[in-house]
């Protein structure tokens, strides 16, 4: 193979593992803020707080690490919505300025809790004997644990996009996005739909946050640190739009990787570009509506 | 009422016959508490309080009053604004601290007005002390482990080839340029030089890596500020298998923080860094440093270089307050009084140089091994005694002014 198809494929590999990182991260942002318009900047935290709960489970208790990112997943879901019912509720016909300032609040405070209960030193997770080498390809190696990332996104997707488009939940969802109000007044209960999809997408933050361990290691500024690159796949790929925010994901993870492996001194910069680019054509980004 | 306190005891070492006025001397730590670096700081700043705790008495009748801020993120802005305060509001005698470089650089101009010492217990970037003749550092420069790490790596390690990656900001550029000037030197070959990125949030390495493994250099010369990204480094490494594909990971002792070490695995065996500290370093004092640290904050809990330096800050600020007997409110008193310090900390001998008031101190090239009990730790592998900034004494650059 010649040598740059080969840069390509490792291009295109290593940025859709990033991508898929990006995306089971934002997706419930996305969804949230596309259906209630809540801007919910707590979400990193929730991402964070499911990587503790898996290093505590993995290290403490002994639980593998696949079963202990469902345990995460589905315990950051369940208590994300006592927030919900608790406090994002009572916002939900307030100024986007009190929005923010309640859940950057939320958000300091699952960063000092963390560092209360964890220290501020980067945590690590054992990682299962299958998941640490690589899979050798022949013209090159990639490693496990990238795969396993592309491999578990595009299952997340067909799921996701099943029950999205296929189901009557999923329809009533779109049907919530697209004008709420038509919807509540064919009887949907649109409070409950929301309920649920904040448990859906805060337990795929905490799935993400587990997954990032391994990526960027684990500290409790994650709840701040990475929260603009889920803020620039959400605004990319538009509000609410689960297309949308696959394809920001897409675009954001593999022009990032790219930028970087081709043009290393201008690297950090291409995923602002692209950013400002996008929202210039489309102010509303990919999928949102305008 | 803790006014009083202090009269009080003034009163009683009179009452005593105590020559001396006992004085308490306001010392502002600055370090960071917060953001992805924020173990950097409790690293620092268990040392200092340790210290304190272990030999107030050695200043008696004076004390010291530490006023602690957050250094905040590595660039430089939220530092000068909390350092200023100390020094206007609550009026330190001294500031002792800062991680990061830009912190250092920013403040430079202000403790020069203030004529109030800053004593740096890490900032690395070679010129940072010719900003300031109230500047006095305790850590290192960048050229202290980079500048011997370029000949060593051709020498001794097989690096006829290597590839530079560094965190884009004036330690990593510094520390790169270092290992580049002496690798050269030795006739070393650099293939290319790529940066990482801010300090401010670790990146994922993978792509920048991937582009170096492409390439095949016998070694990859990484910086990084010593925190989350030390990991992450790591863990890219390892899952690219670039050891394996011939590639040596090698660098300053920010790679393999002591504290970190134990959750990096198998990754990091084999790499080797330049440092002037370990906890597997071999000389009384760091014995008993390590015990009284695990004493006071529990088995699983290490030092690391970072804490060292802060150790031997303090110690320094001791001996000077003792040498002017407790009278620190000039600041070019207390810098003089530190210039030609000598000590033994847990780095070993340690010095001020007093042309250029920055540490003299050994170097040893270690190489990260698995230990007979378990743990990962580090094998000393080569020694440069009392080592000076070479960055100042060749004059390069902006070593030079």
């Amino acid at each position: 193979m010649p040598h740059f198809a080969i840069i390509a494929v490792s291009i295109l590999f290593d940025g859709l593992a990033y991508a898929m990182f990006l995306f089971i991260t934002s997706v419930g942002l996305s969804v949230t803020m596309g259906l209630m318009g809540f801007v919910n900047l707590a979400h990193g935290a929730f991402a964070m707080a499911g990587g503790y709960v898996v290093v505590s489970l993995t290290r403490n208790l002994g639980i593998g690490f696949v079963p202990a990112l469902v345990i995460a997943s589905v315990t950051v879901g369940a208590v994300s919505v006592l927030f919900e019912r608790g406090l994002y509720r009572r916002l939900y016909k307030a100024t986007d300025l009190e929005q923010v300032l309640l859940t950057i609040g939320l958000a300091f405070m699952a960063i000092a809790t963390a560092t209360y209960f964890y220290g501020p030193i980067p945590k690590s997770v054992p990682l299962p004997e299958w998941l640490q080498g690589d899979i050798n390809l022949g013209f090159r190696t990639f490693p496990s644990y990238r795969a396993f990332l592309v491999v578990l996104g595009a299952v997340l997707i067909s799921v996701l996009w099943y029950a999205f488009e296929k189901t009557n939940i999923g329809a009533k969802i779109r049907a919530a996005v697209d004008n709420r109000r038509m919807a509540e007044s064919v009887g949907i209960n649109v409070d409950l739909l929301f309920t649920l999809t904040f448990a859906v997408g805060s337990g795929l933050a905490a799935l993400g946050g587990g997954l990032a361990i391994q990526l960027f290691g684990l500290s409790p500024s994650f709840a701040v640190l990475y929260l603009v690159l889920f803020l620039i796949v959400v605004a990319v790929g538009g509000l609410g739009s689960l297309k949308g925010t696959l394809l920001a994901a897409l675009v954001v993870g593999i022009v990032d990787t790219g930028g970087k492996y081709m043009l290393a001194e201008a690297g950090g910069f291409f995923i602002y570009a692209i950013t400002i680019v996008v929202l210039l054509i489309k102010p509303a980004g990919f999928y949102g509506r305008e | 009422m803790k006014m009083m306190n202090y009269v009080g005891a003034a009163a009683l070492a009179l009452a005593m016959g105590g020559v001396a006025q006992a004085e308490n001397v306001k010392i502002g730590v600055v370090l960071p508490f917060s953001g992805a670096n924020a173990d950097l700081g409790h690293q620092m700043d268990k040392a200092i309080d340790l210290y304190v705790k272990l030999h107030a008495k050695d200043i008696a009748p004076h004390t010291v009053e530490l006023v602690k801020r957050d250094e905040g993120p590595p660039t430089g802005a939220q530092a000068k604004t909390v350092a200023t305060e100390l020094i206007t509001n609550d009026k330190v005698s001294m500031l002792l601290g800062f991680s990061f470089s830009p912190s250092s650089i920013a403040l430079a101009p202000v403790v020069t007005q203030a004529k109030v010492p800053m004593i740096i217990s890490n900032a690395g970037t070679a010129w940072i002390t010719n900003l300031s003749p109230y500047i006095v550092r305790l850590s290192f420069s960048m050229w202290h482990t980079a500048y011997p790490m370029g000949s060593y790596a051709f020498d001794k390690i097989g690096c006829k080839t290597a590839a530079l990656a560094y965190t884009d900001f004036p330690p990593g550029k510094d520390s790169t340029e270092a290992f580049k000037t002496g690798f050269e030197k030795a006739g070393g070959k650099v293939v290319d030089s790529i940066p990482l990125g801010s300090p401010v949030q670790v990146p994922d390495f993978t792509p920048f890596f991937q582009k170096i493994k492409d390439q095949k250099p016998d070694c990859m010369y990484v910086f990084i500020p010593s925190g989350a990204h030390a990991t992450g480094v790591m863990k890219s490494y390892g899952e690219l298998g670039m050891r394996k594909a011939g590639v040596k990971l090698i660098g300053p002792m920010d790679l393999i923080p002591d504290n970190k070490l134990q959750d990096m695995g198998d990754a990091a065996i084999g790499t080797i860094v330049m440092s002037h500290y370990a906890v597997d370093l071999e000389n009384a004092e760091n014995k008993s440093f390590n015990a009284e640290w695990h004493k006071a904050y529990g088995k699983d809990s290490y030092p690391d270089f970072m804490s060292a330096q802060a150790w031997d800050s303090i110690h320094a600020i001791f001996d000077a307050i003792k040498k002017l007997d407790g009278k620190v409110a000039d600041g070019a008193k207390v810098v003089d009084a530190m210039k030609g310090w000598k000590a033994n900390g847990p780095r070993g001998s340690v010095m001020i140089d007093a042309d250029t008031r920055d540490i003299v101190q050994d170097e040893h090239a270690m190489e990260v091994i698995r230990k007979p009990d378990g743990k990962l730790g580090v094998k000393i592998v080569g020694t440069t005694k009392q080592v000076k900034d070479e960055c100042k004494v060749q004059k390069i650059g902006r070593c030079g002014s």
